[in-house]
């Protein structure tokens, strides 16, 4: 069984983002980039499927700029045997990221896709969803623990009130939450190993999809900032604070 | 216009958080009709039809809508849009794991977990991790949205009088099947509905710890329980407690953040709180920055004491 793994280039989880002035977006410039952190966990759990003998092959994908590249090394640094950018300068959102997943998909014939259940910059947690769609799988978001079985998979899923398990027939998406795994670190001699594997690069166009955005941004700006407050001595003026200027107990 | 709000419901009532959703729709303007689809779900449809400035509400009743599974939902879901300009759900995990892929199957955009409404076309959603509110316009025919439940007050629950008519359930696509649930069951508040809510983190030290030194607490203030990523992850409490960009997005009248650093991903789900408490031993703890009232003491000492002194 052949998994697919799309990941994204995302700006650091530890980076403070800052709105620009102008109002357009946010500021990337010369900040930090990595995988997306959910993404790292769907690598991982790709490997863990194909080291306990349930996969035979991995591979990444990206849509985006050239620099995703290096997003997809990491991702084969990890383990990943090939990688796949689909290379575009145009910004994608969601559905578009689903249609030129859904084209690769098509041509690659995997029986798994792993993604993340959002990207932690737009946080939009719809791309696994839509390529369930376009494709007609089923699917088994925020996973905390994946089983592969006889042409299906049992998924235990992390929801509002707890926890659930379904099956899930193959082939499915499968989007990944925290508790899923826990990635490990890119070794070095695995770093240097990921620079040989296969990378290949197409275009949105090769794969005739139309990318064009369904939604404009209009405007960006920073939220109603929260003033830190006061800093109390001990318990009882806590307390009297509480119940006599805020007011929010009796 | 016309606008398909999505039920969030367990067959037997409805969820407080599609009262949320349909205030964000008549935000938007319109007749609105609410889509209940479960097994058994009578009860909920009589709710709905209850819900204050609701036109409409439309039952599908069949034993594969039960369990809500997105695959049977969304079909569901398409095989009736016709006619709306907006559809819209809570963004609960339900809300999350269908709307999108309605949304594709329609092929349009979805618009997340939205916290004002601008016009019919234009909403106000943040991104990263809420370090930054966009606004974004739709060109689609449709709009798919989810509606984050902080940013809109409920719409009343009574007073409405709606009629009910049933809609013809589609075929079960049998791609998913449930297998089982385990629900933490509490007879504390939702997290998402409460006034009041106690969270710790890896400060507590252990789950022993978090139930021993917090539940006291919570008890005293009829309060809902939260927790840091860090608290979840290292097993003190199961993963629905979790609040965060990753997790619950929380926005009561009092939030006691004990033992927790106040990392962006935890701020994320709590700094529109009306009143933050932060209580941790480390002075220079980033919880300091968005607390209105931040005690520096040791959470052993100093929880237990102020449960005493409420
Ligand atoms: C301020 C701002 C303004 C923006 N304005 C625009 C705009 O005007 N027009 C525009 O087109 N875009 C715009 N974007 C970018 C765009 O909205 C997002 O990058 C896009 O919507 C993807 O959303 P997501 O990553 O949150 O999806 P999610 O659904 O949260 O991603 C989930 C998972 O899908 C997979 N995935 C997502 N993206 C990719 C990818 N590129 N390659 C491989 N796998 C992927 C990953 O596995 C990921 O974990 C803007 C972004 C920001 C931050
Ligand atoms: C992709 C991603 C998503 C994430 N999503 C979330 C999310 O949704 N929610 C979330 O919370 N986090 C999330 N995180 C994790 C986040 O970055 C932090 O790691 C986490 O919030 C830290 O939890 P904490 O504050 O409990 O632990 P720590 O940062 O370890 O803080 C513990 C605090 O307890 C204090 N303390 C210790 N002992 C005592 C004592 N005896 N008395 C008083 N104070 C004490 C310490 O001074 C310290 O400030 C996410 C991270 C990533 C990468």
């Amino acid at each position: 069984m052949k998994i697919l793994v799309p990941v994204k280039r995302v700006i650091d989880y530890n980076v403070k983002v800052r709105v620009k002035a102008d109002g357009t977006g946010v500021d990337l410039a010369n900040v930090k980039m990595s995988m997306n952190p959910f993404d790292e966990i769907a690598v991982e759990e790709a490997m863990r499927l194909k080291e306990g003998g349930k996969a035979t092959e991995v591979v990444a994908v990206s849509c985006g700029v050239t620099a995703c590249q290096e997003t997809l090394r990491t991702a084969m640094a990890i383990g990943a045997d090939r990688a796949i950018l689909v290379e575009t300068d145009v910004e994608l959102q969601p559905l578009a990221v689903a249609k030129l997943l859904a084209a690769v998909a098509k041509k690659e014939g995997p029986q798994l896709i792993i993604l993340g259940k959002q990207a932690i910059d737009d946080d939009s947690n719809q791309t696994g969803q839509m390529l369930a769609a376009l494709l007609g799988w089923s699917q088994a978001t925020f996973a905390s623990k994946v089983v592969i079985g006889d042409g299906k998979a049992t998924v235990t899923r992390e929801i509002d009130g707890g926890l659930e398990t379904l099956d899930i027939s193959l082939p499915a998406i499968v989007t990944t939450d925290l508790r899923l795994n826990e990635p490990r670190y890119a070794t070095l001699p695995n770093i240097m190993k990921a620079k040989k594997k296969p990378l290949d690069v197409v275009k949105p166009a090769d794969l005739g999809v139309d990318v064009a955005p369904r939604l404009s941004t209009v405007s960006v700006a920073e939220p109603p900032k929260r003033s830190a407050g006061v800093k109390v001595a001990d318990v009882a003026q806590l307390v009297d604070k509480l119940k006599n200027e805020a007011k929010v107990i009796a | 216009m016309s606008l398909l709000v999505i039920a969030e419901h367990d067959n037997a009532s409805l969820k407080a958080a599609t009262l949320n959703a349909v205030t964000a729709a008549a935000r938007i303007g319109g007749e609105i009709h609410i889509l209940v689809a479960g097994s058994g779900c009578g009860a909920v449809a009589e709710q709905a039809a209850k819900v204050a400035g609701v036109a409409k509400v439309r039952v599908a009743d069949a034993a594969h809508y039960g369990d809500q599974t997105a695959e049977n939902l969304a079909a569901l879901i398409v095989a009736n849009a016709a006619g709306y300009t907006h559809i819209l759900a809570a963004a609960t995990s339900n809300g999350k794991n269908t709307l999108p892929r309605v949304a594709a199957l329609l092929d349009v955009a979805q618009i997340s977990e939205i916290i004002s409404v601008v016009d019919a076309d234009t909403f106000v959603r943040p991104i990263y991790a809420g370090n930054a509110m966009a606004t974004v316009k739709s060109a689609d025919a449709v709009k798919v949205i989810t509606v984050r439940t902080t940013g809109f007050d409920a719409a009343a629950a009574t007073g409405g009088a709606a009629t009910v008519e049933a809609v013809a359930a589609g075929a079960d696509l049998g791609q998913s099947k449930l297998i089982g649930r385990e629900l933490t069951k509490s007879a504390r508040p939702e997290l998402g509905a409460a006034k009041i809510i106690v969270s710790g983190g890896r400060g507590m030290g252990s789950g022993e710890n978090y139930h021993k030194v917090l539940e006291p607490l919570a008890d005293k203030l009829g309060a809902a329980m939260g927790a840091s990523r860090a608290a979840v992850d290292a097993g003190f409490v199961p993963n629905d407690y979790q609040v965060g960009q990753t997790g619950k997005i929380v926005a009561p009248q009092l939030y006691i953040a004990i033992g927790i650093s106040g990392a962006i991903q935890h701020l994320a789900g709590m700094k529109d709180s009306k009143v933050i408490v932060a209580i941790n031993k480390d002075p220079d703890a980033p919880i300091f920055q968005v607390a209105d009232y931040g005690l520096v003491a040791d959470l052993f000492a100093a929880v237990p004491e102020l449960t005493a002194a409420l």
